[in-house]
């Protein structure tokens, strides 16, 4: 158990340092994030209180749409240098070390969306109320997100394009997650308690936390075998 | 205990050769129910205290929702059979099934929206029902692509099992997320079918239209199988033969 | 069990809904009917490609 446990934490520092490392892949969704909410108020129109009807829900699919950017290099780098065949051949739970690998994905990816979103929430005229319902469903939705991504990029990390193919398989899957995150906001926004929202989100977290990883590593497997 | 029944459920050709018989039967009897359900539903049943006469779209647009729903319960479970047991047979079906079931929920969401404009005056609504068998075409749309993504025949048989495994999950949180958003969303709730007139004159054609699509899905299911084991097992001597005229009763 | 309409026409025009009606009829058993023809015709197919390619194969083997 100790083994397995200081496994989890050699995965976890090893791909933490890559990350740093590729500061580009960190960088970039957040990038995304900024420029797509910026062409909400160019299209529609600077009107304050357009943007106040619809932001929570335009944060919500913008954060959504980043993680799925971010998502392809999820494995890919360690399927390129071969690392990953290590990773499946070694005698400890793969879905561990996958655990690990979406821990750091998380933490480079979701956090600093969930930690920037307040600032795009500024720029689309979000009630203040609203603001601590959306870096809470945040944080938990893109934890989720970042789960049920990794069973997407386990099943493309062998295909040379797996980019779009990743979306349209893992957004189907996102819609549950969108529906009671973007929900947590704009209840807030009116002045409503969300709590239930983000119980689902919780239970969500739960369930993926148990069940994607078990997915991910069948997919893993068939990946690299195939 | 005799597994031995199991794993000849596994062997394309046992399959491909008994459904030889089963076809006509299956075509018979899917196309004869489905024309007498048809034609009662269209003419002989009565008319609806609200809807009048477009309800009758009842007839064809609910039990293509059921089948097409079945049909990817069908097709993830095909799928698993494969995983588990490494059997060649499912993953065959769990092909076929997926062009078929795509093609019936667009089938669903055309009826449906269809349907929807002399009922609501719009000719999309984004009420529960719909949404959620638009999400469906789009889980039918994910693994066909996956499929088509890999080269290696048996990587991409066990991928879109997988996917398809995962998204059975998914489908009954994403219904009823979906029925939750519905319901914060509108103010009135619509109906499709009056409820006041639920008359039993109506459902019997209904029974008939759902037992009738049932069968023409065992049937279409089993063609498509029919013609993907031919394809796959193309280099075994059972199936050149079968392609010379060599085999005696059994006609390509 | 009786015929609900009183005419043909009646019936063509389902008071009013007549083309909503027999298009969804129409793009239903349409696409039954594609479903249930498309593999026959594709196994023709694939049978015709494989004679083809069986004959081709016993030309080659022959001097």
């Amino acid at each position: 158990m100790a083994e397995s446990s200081s496994l989890f934490w050699a995965t976890f520092k090893r791909d933490l340092t890559l990350a740093f490392r590729h500061k580009g892949d960190m960088v970039n969704p957040l990038v995304f994030f900024l420029i797509a909410i910026t062409m909400i108020p160019l299209a529609l129109g600077p009107e304050k209180a357009v943007l106040m009807r619809i932001a929570p829900g335009i944060i919500w699919v913008m954060a959504l749409l980043a993680t799925l950017l971010s998502l392809d290099h999820l494995f890919r780098s360690d399927f390129d240098d071969g690392s990953l065949e290590q990773l499946l051949i070694s005698p400890y739970p793969l879905s561990l070390t996958i655990i690990a690998k979406v821990a750091v994905h998380w933490l480079a990816t979701g956090l600093p969306l969930t930690l920037l979103a307040p600032v795009l929430g500024v720029m689309l005229s979000l009630p203040l109320i609203a603001f601590k319902a959306l870096v809470w469903s945040l944080l938990l939705g893109t934890a989720v997100m970042s789960l049920i991504g990794s069973v997407g990029a386990a099943l493309t990390v062998g295909l040379r394009k797996g980019g779009v193919l990743i979306s349209l398989i893992v957004m189907p899957l996102y819609i549950p997650v969108l529906i009671f995150g973007a929900s947590a906001v704009q209840t807030a926004a009116q002045g409503g308690v969300y709590t239930m929202q983000l119980a689902v989100l919780g239970a969500g977290l739960a369930i993926a936390l148990v069940f994607a990883p078990l997915a991910a590593a069948g997919a893993l497997r068939v990946s690299v075998n195939g | 205990m005799n597994w031995q029944w199991f794993h000849r459920l596994g062997s394309p050709r046992w399959f491909y050769e008994k459904t030889d018989a089963w076809v006509p039967w299956l075509m018979v009897l899917a196309w004869g129910l489905l024309l007498v359900g048809g034609i009662w539903g269209l003419g002989f049943a009565p008319e609806d205290a609200k809807q009048h006469n477009s309800y009758r779209i009842l007839y064809i647009h609910a039990p293509v929702a059921f089948i097409s729903m079945s049909c990817y319960y069908i097709m993830a479970i095909s799928g698993a059979i494969g995983l588990i047991w490494k059997m060649k047979l499912p993953y065959m079906v769990m092909k076929a099934a997926a062009p078929i079931g795509l093609g019936l929920t667009i089938v669903v969401l055309a009826t449906g929206s269809i349907w929807g404009k002399p009922t609501w005056g719009t000719w999309w609504e984004w009420d529960a029902r719909l949404t959620s068998y638009l999400i469906l075409s789009f889980l039918y749309l994910g693994i066909i692509a996956l499929q088509q993504a890999f080269q290696n025949r048996d990587t991409a048989d066990k991928a879109s099992a997988i996917l398809a495994l995962v998204g059975t999950v998914n489908i009954p949180i994403i219904y009823k997320s979906v029925d939750w958003w519905y319901t914060l969303h509108q103010p009135a709730t619509l109906k499709l079918v009056g409820k006041s007139t639920i008359n039993p004159a109506m459902l019997y054609p209904l029974f008939v239209m759902i037992i009738g699509f049932y069968v023409f899905f065992t049937l279409v299911l089993i063609l498509h199988t029919r013609t993907e084991i031919l394809r796959r097992e193309s280099r075994t001597q059972w199936v050149k033969d079968l392609v010379s005229g060599k085999k005696e009763g059994v006609q390509p | 069990m009786k015929f609900q309409f009183d005419s043909l026409d009646a019936f063509i025009h389902m008071s009013g809904h007549g083309i909503y009606v027999w298009t969804c009829y129409f793009i239903v058993y349409s696409i039954l009917i594609f479903l249930t023809v498309s593999p026959l015709l594709q196994k023709k197919m694939f049978i015709k490609q494989q004679k083809k390619w069986q004959q081709l194969q016993q030309n080659n083997q022959q001097p």
